[in-house]
């Protein structure tokens, strides 16, 4: 994938946790225009917390976040989303008692994303637009959790653990929606995945939490290849 | 046709497109609001009484903007309802009878309170939030009660004076008049709720009722919503309250009691939150029952009422008219070939 270079979004000495408890320790990272960075590592290092900070849901505790050369730490994340970070969480967290095209109205803001384009990258949103989200499989929910991120128009899209708990048909359709997003509007993505050989196999570059720290950043197909450290690093040998 | 297949709609470009298909008037609205106007036309019809009802349901539909929409609980609503009936009855009082302006007045005065009242609240949830909403509502009753100079004290306001409407329509003891006038003021002001409610706007609303923290994420200030709820809601609980005054020409003090709070959130229970119709379903419900229990039993009548609002929260947990619309969805769902 080709990249311009610049940054859009760098985090540096990032402090962060959850009131005084501290989950992030000095994070230094950068993302450029159209990368797919991802964050691996094994459970409850920070992974999703980083995501959190960066979307101004945690306590900073110190260190500073640049969002396209803007200094963000200390905007509120409704001002963080309007700048272009875009979120699709874990949980998901669709609107159950809204349909699912009243859930991706409720933020549209046109731009890259009219509805019909996002309908085009999940086909199985448009088929569904009528039914409630409550009524949604949860691959469909967590197609319409990344869809509800890509209406708001971000320039960033974090992407917390996409594929988890999905059959291996609509991980597969996931995988292609991502890299078709990646291919057609350049993109720029944070991704947390446990599933760490799709994740690797298909982003540019990876980070590997451990206690909040980041112990490895290298090319993803570097660390993919290495099975002996992805062995040392995450636990579990690819 | 499967439930789960996609209705035959035509397929959305944008989101302005949704929202335009939202706005369309549905032909039961229409046959609503024509079957309540045609209520004037009907024999023997107590217009004084159908036009109190108008006016609850228009009181009721402004609590749902902040209950069934944006999911704040509120005891205090009667404080706006209030503020709108003695702002209009200062108006009659003191020389500003003309009642549409008069009824714009309240409104703002309404909405200057309930902006307040968001603000104040916006960082409270749950039981706090009854609280300090009971608590405004305490602290004006005993302000009305008390200041006997100022607002008549338990006597309630006198002297009040109601221009004709338009300069041609007065305001006689038939109730012609207050029928018509609380009709097309509640008519206008449901259509703009209507429109609100079908907009972005309305849909961040039931978004930040549903998930607070997520709307923060997708750009939405949920904080500013609250004082933008209850302003828009406090201005047509005024709109209520002036339009009691001007209809009757007196206001006391049960007009912002904590009863009449109560009594618009158990209107809107029975009706159903959330549905804009609920609230005026609600007051025909409990209006039309309170005068007709009232009158064989005039001392027991809450005590049906309370019934009543028992039975209903047990076998129609989400109100009147959500559950009717359940029973004809499944109706038309066991049809075969029905649409989707």
């Amino acid at each position: 994938m080709a990249h311009e270079g610049t940054n859009v979004l760098s985090a540096h000495n990032l402090s962060a946790g959850y009131g005084a408890a501290q989950v992030l320790h000095g994070i230094d990272f950068n993302v450029s225009r159209g990368e797919m960075l991802v964050v691996i590592g094994r459970n409850g290092v920070g992974k999703t917390t980083l995501l959190e900070t960066i979307c101004g849901l945690t306590t900073l505790q110190g260190g500073e976040i640049k969002f396209n050369g803007v200094n963000i730490e200390k905007l509120p994340p409704y001002k963080r989303n309007r700048l272009g970070i875009g979120w699709a969480p874990q949980e998901r967290e669709v609107f159950p008692s809204l349909t699912v095209e009243e859930n991706l109205a409720i933020v549209h803001r046109g731009g890259k994303w009219p509805l019909e384009k996002l309908y085009e990258l999940f086909p199985r949103l448009k088929a569904r637009r009528t039914n409630y989200a409550r009524q949604l499989s949860g691959g469909e929910q967590q197609m319409l959790a990344i869809a509800r991120a890509l209406a708001s128009d971000p320039a960033l899209l974090l992407l917390d653990e996409p594929v988890e708990g999905l059959a291996p048909l609509v991980v597969q359709e996931m995988v292609a929606a991502i890299n078709l997003m990646r291919t057609e509007s350049q993109m720029t993505i944070i991704m947390v995945e446990q599933k760490h050989e799709i994740a690797l196999a298909h982003s540019d570059r990876c980070i590997v939490l451990d206690h909040g720290a980041i112990v490895h950043a290298s090319k993803s197909s570097t660390l993919l290849a290495d099975h002996e450290l992805l062995d040392k690093l995450i636990g579990v040998a690819a | 046709m499967s439930v789960m297949e996609p209705a035959p709609a035509a397929v959305s470009q944008s989101g302005h497109d949704y929202f335009a298909t939202l706005a369309r008037w549905k032909i039961w609205e229409i046959l609503f609001w024509a079957a309540l106007a045609g209520c004037y036309f009907v024999p023997e019809m107590d217009r004084m009484l159908m036009s109190r009802v108008i006016i609850w349901g228009l009181f009721a539909m402004s609590l749902d903007i902040l209950l069934g929409y944006r999911g704040i609980p509120s005891l205090g609503h009667a404080v706006f309802f209030g503020t709108g009936a003695y702002v209009a009855g200062f108006c009659g009082k003191y020389g500003w009878s003309e009642p549409i302006s008069a009824l714009f007045f309240a409104m703002a005065v309404a909405a200057a309170l309930g902006w307040l009242t968001g603000k104040l609240v916006q960082r409270v949830a749950g039981v706090g939030l009854l609280m300090v909403t009971l608590g405004l509502n305490l602290i004006l009753f005993d302000f009305v009660l008390r200041s006997t100079d100022l607002t008549g004290g338990d006597d309630g306001l006198q002297g009040i004076v109601i221009a004709p409407v338009l300069n041609m329509f007065r305001f006689d003891i038939y109730g012609r008049t207050a029928f018509w006038y609380a009709l097309v003021v509640s008519f206008i002001l449901f259509i703009a709720t209507r429109i609100l409610v079908n907009s972005p706007f309305g849909l961040a609303l039931i978004g930040a009722r549903e998930n607070p923290r997520r709307m923060i994420t997708l750009g939405a200030p949920v904080e500013g919503d609250v004082s933008r709820a209850f302003m828009i809601a406090a201005a047509i609980a005024g709109a209520a309250g002036a339009l009691l005054t001007q209809t009757t020409q007196t206001v006391a003090p049960p007009t912002l009691s904590f009863q009449r709070s109560a009594d618009v959130l158990v209107i809107l229970i029975i009706g159903g939150a959330g549905r804009l119709y609920g609230g005026f379903i609600g007051a025909i419900v409990f209006i039309l029952l309170q005068d007709y229990l009232s009158s064989i039993s005039p001392v027991y009548w809450y005590f049906w009422i309370g019934l009543l609002l028992v039975v209903i929260v047990s076998f129609f947990r989400k109100g009147l008219l959500p559950s009717l619309d359940a029973l004809l969805q499944r109706f038309i769902k066991r049809k075969p070939d029905a649409p989707s």
